[in-house]
């Protein structure tokens, strides 16, 4: 796979070429056709399979996400407004001395800081996730191609984008072709 | 031996325990179109008769739960049985029954995926749409005692017309935050978990409107496996939050009696022994739906023999932690000396509520000791007169906690009986025609089973060379492959 031409041309006509689309159907040659992708040295590519696939991570060569930081991050602003919020309304905007226990301790105020730690956390994994991912995205050029609808089903993609620096019409189509063993799909960009 | 070997009863028998073979957690003759086939059928096809006969009576109990509780705001709580000393009633006994079915969904799908459990992906999708409807119909308790619900929102901290603030320092608070924190939190680890599978469902759809509205809530999911990657990081994130989030709920919920200087409620056990018996609870109504819809619409081979046997078995360990709660709580009342707290321990079991005690012994400690016997956790029959007999005692449960305690208490003077009015029971009936329908609702519409985790557990998801059995993930083996570092 070393003599990749530089060919920025994406496609030619009217209608702009998105990239090329090959499907498999076996778990393990999917696998070894994504470490072969990889090792190509593509940038801008994917690997499309209906479950979470162990190993094709590494195959893929993927960098462990940052949504960890984020979540932990958002777990320490909500335990601050969790204690904040309790000092502010019982202890400074309205004392509230009930059987002369003290205005502000911290044992009583564990239960609501956690459950607004846990609060913040959880909604910041999820918006977190579709925002890194860049969903909400209802349209994709994938979506054009019929085959592709069987991704959430039984089938398994490897697609490649035009604007990835090593693609090239003739040996990418053949990298890919010798990989699935099978016609690749031509996925052509929205009007 | 050998008979069995083709024998198609033993074919989808996968409840051995021989450590030799791996169960399957797919049986019969399934790949990943069929299963996809099958759960995506159960919303694509038309619904069975049965589905309309519950639906109906489902959604005319939710109308009468509808009219109890408009008589209850235009005429005031006096519509209940409460009265002095029982000045709680039906309406807390229910809100603990249903925030704790709640529990065993969560467990489901947080700490047994922490856990590795890999059976728990064919039923943890169901759970957690039960958890969601019961935390609804017990949110709806809390919700509607209050007496005046149109000033309900000064449960929480938001400026009203008293310049007051809620008393941080009450459990009664902290349940608003823990129950409010467990619904948002089940609700978003629900949804996230199902959009894989809304993405099955907008690729499947034939009509126009299905491809709209599942288009819409998959988000425009394309399987793309760097987008996987993070997902799965979520999911991982959620099921640790969630873990410690499920305790501390039920832990609170306990807190509102612990909390108290009631005798019988007084007691440092009650934060464990209330989780225990949350998810005893839960477990119970899992079995209680689940043998049902798996028989009607035939996913017997997704939601296996094998995945009934084990909630048995769950239900055991914690029915008899349960039990042995119920004993350590005797055993204090004697041990600590106090006259009150032993009082009120033999009232609960030889006083005017004895029937319901015995009761609750009988379904929470005798019946889940049956799952000891194979037979009761495989004969779905057997296994579902049980989980219904145990839904039942962990009503009466509460009830015992809530009712004995407070009708006899410190002062004989002030000791009374209480009885729940009409209304009362109505509205529990009703609670439970809510659930019925939002969750026949669910069954209609959405992926009952996460397929995209089923998939992940069958063996064809799995490296399928000679001399890889099969079994395992992915360990850097494949010549080419290496992990880039």
């Amino acid at each position: 796979m070393s003599g990749v031409k530089q060919s920025p041309a994406p496609g030619s006509g009217e209608v702009r070429v998105w990239g090329y689309l090959a499907e498999f159907d076996k778990v393990d040659e999917f696998l070894a056709a994504a470490a072969v992708v990889r090792d190509a040295g593509y940038t801008r590519w994917d690997a499309h399979s209906p479950f979470v696939l162990h190993g094709l991570d590494p195959a893929m060569g993927i960098k462990k996400t940052i949504l960890p930081y984020i979540v932990f991050l958002a777990g320490l602003t909500g335990a601050a407004v969790g204690i904040l919020l309790q000092w502010y309304t019982n202890a400074f905007d309205y004392p509230f001395l009930i059987s002369g226990k003290p205005i502000f301790s911290l044992p009583a105020n564990i239960p609501v800081a956690f459950e607004i730690t846990i609060l913040f956390a959880a909604i910041s994994a999820l918006i977190g996730m579709l925002a890194l991912n860049g969903l909400p995205q209802l349209y994709h050029p994938l979506f054009r191609n019929g085959s592709f609808k069987r991704v959430t089903d039984d089938r398994f993609f490897i697609s490649i984008e035009t604007t990835d620096p090593l693609f090239d019409e003739h040996t990418t189509r053949e990298m890919l072709e010798t990989i699935s063993g099978r016609e690749v799909e031509v996925i052509e960009e929205g009007e | 031996m050998s008979a069995n070997a083709i024998n198609p009863a033993s074919y989808l028998d996968n409840t051995g325990d021989d450590p030799v073979f791996r169960a399957r957690l797919v049986v019969g003759d399934n790949d990943f179109h069929s299963v996809t086939n099958k759960v995506c059928g159960v919303v694509e096809n038309r619904q069975p008769k049965i589905w309309w006969v519950a639906f109906a009576i489902s959604s005319s109990l939710t109308l009468v739960l509808l009219a109890m509780i408009a008589y209850l705001v235009l005429t005031g709580v006096g519509v209940w049985g409460l009265m002095i000393p029982v000045a709680w009633g039906y309406a807390i006994v229910n809100f603990v029954f249903w925030v704790g079915i709640g529990h065993a969904g969560t467990l489901i799908s947080a700490i047994l995926f922490l856990l590795r459990q890999r059976w728990r992906t064919s039923i943890n999708r169901f759970a957690e749409g039960m958890t969601i409807f019961a935390v609804i119909c017990a949110g709806l308790f809390p919700g509607i005692h209050v007496g005046r619900i149109w000033v309900a929102y000064w449960l929480a901290p938001i400026p009203n017309q008293m310049s007051m603030w809620p008393n941080f320092r009450s459990p009664l608070l902290w349940d608003v935050f823990a129950v409010g924190t467990y619904a948002t939190v089940s609700l978003l680890f629900w949804y996230m978990g199902m959009i894989p599978d809304l993405a099955t469902l907008r690729d499947r759809a034939t009509t126009k409107i299905r491809f709209f509205i599942y288009g819409l809530l998959a988000l425009g999911w394309r399987s793309s496996n760097r987008h996987w990657h993070r997902f799965e990081f979520a999911y991982l994130l959620l099921a640790s939050l969630a873990t410690p989030l499920v305790l501390s709920v039920h832990s609170v919920v306990s807190f509102d009696f612990a909390v108290s200087i009631m005798t019988g409620w007084h007691t440092t056990i009650f934060p464990p022994y209330f989780v225990a018996g949350a998810i005893f609870s839960g477990f119970a109504m899992v079995v209680t739906l689940v043998i049902p819809v798996r028989k009607i619409y035939g996913l017997e081979e997704i939601i296996t023999a094998r995945h009934l046997d084990n909630m048995a078995k769950i239900m055991l360990a914690t029915g008899s932690m349960v039990g042995f709660a119920y004993s350590t709580e005797f055993f204090i009342a004697w041990y600590s000396g106090n006259q009150y707290e032993a009082f009120t321990f033999m009232n609960r079991a030889f006083g005017p509520y004895a029937w319901a005690y015995w009761t609750m012994v009988t379904c929470n400690v005798l019946v889940p000791q049956v799952f000891w016997i194979k037979k009761f956790r495989t004969k779905t029959i057997l296994l579902w007169i049980a989980s219904v007999l145990i839904n039942v005692g962990m009503w009466f449960e509460r009830f015992v906690i809530v009712v004995s305690s407070l009708s006899r208490d410190y002062l004989p003077t002030s000791w009374g009986y209480y009885r729940p009015s009409i209304v009362d029971v109505l509205t529990f009936v009703g609670s439970f025609g809510l659930f019925f329908t939002l969750f026949l609702l669910f069954v209609r519409f959405l992926p009952i089973v996460g397929m995209a985790e089923v998939k992940g557990v069958m063996p064809q998801a799995h490296l399928d060379r000679p001399g890889h059995h099969g079994h395992g993930d992915y360990h850097g083996d494949i010549h080419g492959m290496e992990v880039l570092s």
